[in-house]
């Protein structure tokens, strides 16, 4: 496969770009591999990825029930960033940060990670004292936070709207935070994965688990069965069903999460501004659309959209917060099913059952961690144990009690 | 969903209402017996299941009253609802077109 350079791009266009090559190949699944992922999402395309290039494990399938990226990796609002509470936390999502920073090079995929600054808006005394104790606290774990004042706010979002109903006090600002292309995340994986000789194999559903004393053999699939020496399970809403057909529970319930995009708009906003005590969180993507998330619906469904409510609720802070926004038309409004466990954290685990591992439960913020979850989920498959970044996110924290509270400590409302 | 039905007002609009996630899950009898993995499933473990799903919801903005509903949360209909001491209606979990094969 031939790497894409600025030479590449220009022999190419001499032969006017008809002759580029596929990005990845369609091969038809093997009888076995040494590793099956179930999922073929950023975090899933990720971890067999670094599988290949980083634990020689080069005889890997991702399987994926419909095309790729096309789940939760295509439905998010694109947003990086690493300020959370807790320590564990904190060296989870900084690692992926920090392999976003050289990502594009890594991947030879321009993945369009950019640190345009995160601000994380303050509107009430609570929101004050937040901010101040998290901005501290990730300080000491060496994660980069300034505290801004309303006219420092002022200056870098001008049209904001200070003194309204939901008065901005102060914000947070991380600025190595910023926004990454989705869909390129997932392609990229999927290129240099598929270049390491990963078999990724789409439109192919996994409706059960092969397993023999205790330990899984492989995946049933739409396509047959495929045998594997271990299976990780990379996925997005659908954990609960997959650990369903496995024969054990997992302590999370799937929500519908939503987001819209305006129709697009000269540049206006440089930066990412989140709001979590009003549920409003926008940035300004490169084609120029307003990307806004929502918070997420308060009832369990895998039904892939959500109430109108909630993103009345979230244009209703946004307006406020924005006035210049208000005769803006809305394009496209999606939902998206999200596990939500209960402290907020994500769950990577081994399981009950033998071989058999789990990478889910990302809840609201998954995409922001995706190289770092299929970093550490990787080395964890490789060698059978959990990985030190990852092992406080095991099953194990909900019978110790060991929770990693982000849904407390709250870095955004969830 | 849009519109639901309390037992005890009537239909009203969903944005009335709050869910507080799945019902029937009884309180164990004599907590103390239990061991950390039996507690923390009873705490933080639930079916989440796609299709039928009963769950518990308060007119939070109506009559504050409780009550259960069941749901398929593969496409959010309420299927029915009834008072909390009322025994849950059998329902046929029915699959849905696309999933029967």
């Amino acid at each position: 496969m031939s790497r894409y350079s600025l030479f590449s791009l220009l022999r190419h266009s001499l032969d006017y770009h008809r002759g580029w090559q596929r990005a990845w190949r369609n091969p038809q699944p093997k009888r076995a591999y040494d590793v099956v992922i179930v999922g073929g999402g950023g975090h899933g395309l990720a971890t067999a990825y670094y599988l290949a290039s980083e634990c020689g494990v080069a005889n890997v399938a991702v399987v994926e029930k419909g095309w790729l990226g096309g789940g939760n990796t295509g439905r998010n609002t694109t947003i990086v960033r690493s300020n959370y509470l807790w320590d564990e936390s904190a060296r989870l999502y900084d690692h992926a940060v920090k392999l976003w920073e050289g990502l594009s090079r890594e991947l030879n995929y321009n993945v369009m990670f950019s640190q345009r600054g995160l601000l994380h808006l303050a509107h009430n005394v609570h929101d004050m004292q937040e901010i101040a104790r998290r901005g501290c606290a990730i300080g000491l774990n060496g994660i980069d936070s300034e505290f801004l004042a309303p006219a420092q706010v002022a200056k870098m979002v001008p049209f904001i709207n200070l003194h309204g109903r939901y008065p901005v006090l102060g914000a947070l600002l991380q600025r190595r935070g910023g926004t990454a292309r989705h869909d390129a995340v997932a392609w990229g994986y999927a290129r240099a994965a598929d270049k390491l000789g990963v078999d990724i194999i789409q439109n192919c559903e996994v409706t059960g688990f092969g397993m023999e004393r205790g330990a899984v053999t492989g995946v049933h699939t739409e396509r047959g069965f495929i045998a594997a020496g271990k299976v990780g399970c990379v996925v997005a809403g659908h954990c609960g069903v997959l650990a369903q057909m496995a024969g054990f529970r997992l302590p999370l319930e799937s929500v519908p999460l939503q987001a819209l995009v305006s129709e697009p708009l000269k540049p206006a906003l440089d930066c990412v501004v989140m709001s979590g005590s009003v549920h409003a969180y926008i940035s300004q993507s490169d084609k120029g659309e307003l990307v806004i998330g929502a918070g997420s619906d308060a009832y369990n469904s895998y039904s892939q959209r959500g109430g109108f409510d909630t993103i009345e609720h979230a244009l209703g802070a946004v307006v406020e917060l924005y006035p210049v926004f208000s005769r803006l038309k809305m394009l496209r409004q999606w939902g998206g099913v999200v596990d939500v466990t209960v402290d907020r954290s994500p769950l990577l685990t081994k399981t009950p059952v033998g071989g058999l591992f789990f990478n889910c439960g990302w809840g609201t913020g998954g995409f922001k961690a995706t190289p770092g979850s299929g970093h550490v989920f990787a080395h964890s498959i490789a060698r059978g144990e959990m990985h030190p970044i990852a092992a406080p996110f095991s099953l194990e924290r909900f019978h110790s009690g060991a929770l990693v509270d982000e849904g407390a400590a709250a870095a955004v409302a969830h | 969903m849009l519109l639901i039905k309390c037992p005890w007002c009537g239909a009203r609009d969903q944005s009335e209402f709050s869910c507080h996630g799945e019902a029937h899950i009884a309180r164990p009898e004599n907590p103390a017996a239990l061991d950390d993995a039996q507690w923390g499933d009873y705490v933080f473990f639930r079916s989440n299941p796609k299709g039928l799903h009963r769950e518990r919801w308060m007119h939070a903005h109506g009559c504050r009253r409780w009550f259960n509903a069941a749901r398929d949360t593969r496409s959010d209909r309420i299927l029915a609802t009834y008072k909390p001491f009322e025994s849950p209606p059998k329902i046929k979990d029915q699959k849905s077109p696309a999933e029967k094969s």
